[in-house]
């Protein structure tokens, strides 16, 4: 039944009904798509910043001038200036390390939050979508989960598990796990509704398999998209956190923690507060823009 | 209406139930004795023990939980470790101050985002309707705590024109200047999405041939935009403000520590570091509360909006 997508058939028999849009995708070859992705400019940009930020990650140890964590009282409160690009801080600390460390630590947050998120919520949302029987029950404990104001879990969750970088990693994690069930259930009822998975079902091929080969490549769109935007979500809410002192604790160069500590110097050290803020600022931007420019390229129908 | 309310509320029941659930287990199946907290580190065992039968603790799970959910109903939440006061008392002492903030940041909030939406509507494409799009993007990429950093510093530090920290009653005049700078805060987490969807469906509803014919006839065009355009528009908006309110009352954790405003926010964020559990518990669920209670009134506020919709 492998075959079945990409036939001529398939297609004609999706295209004809209002569901059949992931089917429909599949016409518009690999070709399209990427000439879609090219011609968008938030992926252009969006992309350009997450590809920048993973870079400064990955050679943070070599961009970074200074260790971020080792104090310097003599150079206490320096503004910026060509020896601390970005000032140091009430310990003098250099400023431009601890922001260029924290691109590591955000991007962790960002990608381990949604992959909590993405894990339970994908397998969650599948289940709800594909069995008719589990739909309910899993529902109403959404309903519960959603019942929470955003944060609100997460706090609840770290007030249980004791503050720190890894606890918030969990309890955003989890918060982010209703939108995935939402989006990827409303996914697979779509998904289940074309005839090829009607085919597939009367000759035979079991549930596994057919979540696997017809459901799950059916519905990646929206999990990327997803995706994408849940770690721009998850960075912001950790942030958060950190800001709270629920989540990365000092000397851990977090942005969120960041401005926590730098928040009692805004008179005298204004741009110790400004650098983590403007990091975040640009790597959800970056992020945003890409999952708006992916949703709009994957599927123009979802088009807002 | 009578009916559908009555029905709406019953609905919540089972939801507020689960709440309850979750924060007792959350709190509950943790790592670490909260009798151990109370008693202290160096405590001897007895004492410890001896704790944990007072709080109960040395109870089955379902029995502490049918204790706690049998006090609960009757408005106990238990005691403050900290304080040794009623949970309640701290929550009746800092719910008003949230719930301040989270109105005007509301009202804030609808008075910007809608005439921002309308007007770029409005003159699509005009470099108005840009401005406020690259407002938008902007908006949706700021924490709010930065915000909250970026107002303190321009308005209370710089400029001086707002007080720094505090609160007061709002039925003076410096009441208001304490809440101004907080209330944009916790408002700020919203304003975007609330432009952007105003924008969105204004534009829907100013291509209707119903906008087209009440030019003809020769509306004035305020009135065209107001009466025949914005009321319609209006539904979504509605959805938005109560969908986001969570949102909101998020935001005022987070602004409520940096203005030190003593409201319920700041109430668990100290509790928290305190591992003050009843605190936490007893102010988790009376956010949820509100919340859940919040999106009933947005239903209702629907007929309010729109006509067509009548309940029950």
């Amino acid at each position: 039944m492998a075959a079945a997508r990409g036939t001529g058939i398939e297609i004609a028999a999706a295209a004809g009904q209002p569901g059949g849009l992931g089917a429909r995708r599949l016409r518009s070859s690999r070709g399209t798509l990427a000439r879609r992705l090219r011609r968008s400019w938030q992926v252009k940009i969006g992309g350009t910043i997450v590809v920048l930020m993973i870079v400064v990650a990955a050679a943070a140890p070599l961009l970074a001038p200074l260790d971020p964590t080792i104090p310097d009282i003599l150079h206490r409160f320096q503004g910026p200036s060509r020896a601390h690009f970005f000032g140091t801080d009430s310990l003098g600390r250099d400023i431009f390390s601890q922001v260029v460390h924290g691109s590591r630590i955000s991007l962790t947050i960002g990608l381990i939050s949604v992959g909590i998120s993405a894990a339970a919520g994908i397998t969650l949302g599948v289940l709800a979508g594909f069995y008719r029987r589990l739909d309910d029950p899993i529902m109403r404990v959404m309903d519960v989960l959603l019942a929470f104001p955003n944060l609100l879990l997460a706090i609840a969750i770290i007030a249980a598990l004791g503050p720190s970088l890894q606890n918030a990693m969990i309890a955003v994690g989890i918060g982010g796990i209703p939108g995935f069930v939402r989006i990827v259930r409303s996914a697979v009822f779509r998904v289940r509704g074309n005839e090829y998975v009607d085919a597939a079902r009367a000759v035979g091929v079991r549930d596994v398999r057919m979540l696997a080969r017809h459901v799950l490549p059916n519905i990646s769109s929206e999990v990327i998209v997803t995706a994408t935007l849940g770690i721009a979500a998850a960075i912001l809410a950790a942030a958060g956190l950190s800001f709270l002192g629920l989540g990365a604790q000092p000397p851990t160069p977090e942005w969120g923690a960041m401005a926590n500590l730098a928040k009692d110097y805004l008179n005298i050290a204004p741009y110790w507060s400004f650098f983590p803020i403007a990091a975040i600022f640009v790597t959800i931007l970056g992020f945003n823009f890409l999952g708006d420019g992916l949703r709009d390229a994957l599927d123009p129908r979802l088009h807002r | 209406m009578a009916a559908y309310l009555t029905g709406r509320l019953l609905q919540t029941v089972p939801v507020l139930v689960g709440v309850s659930v979750l924060v007792f287990l959350i709190l509950h199946l943790t790592p670490g004795n909260p009798a151990l907290f109370v008693a202290g580190p160096d405590a001897p065992p007895e004492v410890v023990r001896d704790i944990e039968r007072s709080l109960g603790l040395d109870q089955p799970l379902y029995v502490q939980y049918t204790r706690y959910m049998s006090r609960l109903v009757r408005g106990d939440l238990g005691r403050s470790i900290q304080a040794h006061d009623p949970v309640l008392d701290h929550l009746v002492a800092t719910f008003p101050v949230t719930l301040a903030l989270a109105c005007v940041g509301v009202l804030w909030t609808g008075l910007v985002s809608v005439p921002m939406g309308i007007l770029a509507a409005y003159r699509r494409n005009s470099a108005l309707d840009l401005a406020t799009i690259f407002a938008v993007l902007a908006g949706n990429a700021m924490p709010v705590f930065a915000i909250g950093l970026i107002l303190l510093y321009i308005f209370a530090i710089h400029l001086r024109w707002f007080p720094l920290t505090g609160y007061q009653s709002l039925a003076t005049f410096d009441g208001w200047r304490h809440i101004a700078l907080p209330a944009i805060t916790v408002g700020s987490g919203v304003t975007p999405l609330l432009t952007r969807l105003t924008r969105s469906s204004m534009l829907e509803v100013l291509n209707q041939d119903y906008v087209r014919s009440a030019r003809a006839k020769g509306v004035r065009e305020a009135a065209v935009v107001i009466r025949h355009g914005f009321r319609n528009a209006l539904l979504p908006v509605i959805t938005v403000i109560g969908l986001q309110f969570g949102f909101l009352l998020s935001g005022a954790v987070i602004t409520e520590s940096i203005f030190s405003l003593p409201g319920m926010g700041r109430l668990v964020v100290t509790a928290i570091q305190a591992r003050d559990f009843p605190v936490v518990q007893g102010a988790v669920l009376f956010f949820s509360l509100t919340f859940v209670l919040i999106s009933i009134l947005v239903d209702l506020a629907y007929a309010a909006a729109d006509p067509r919709i009548r309940y029950g």
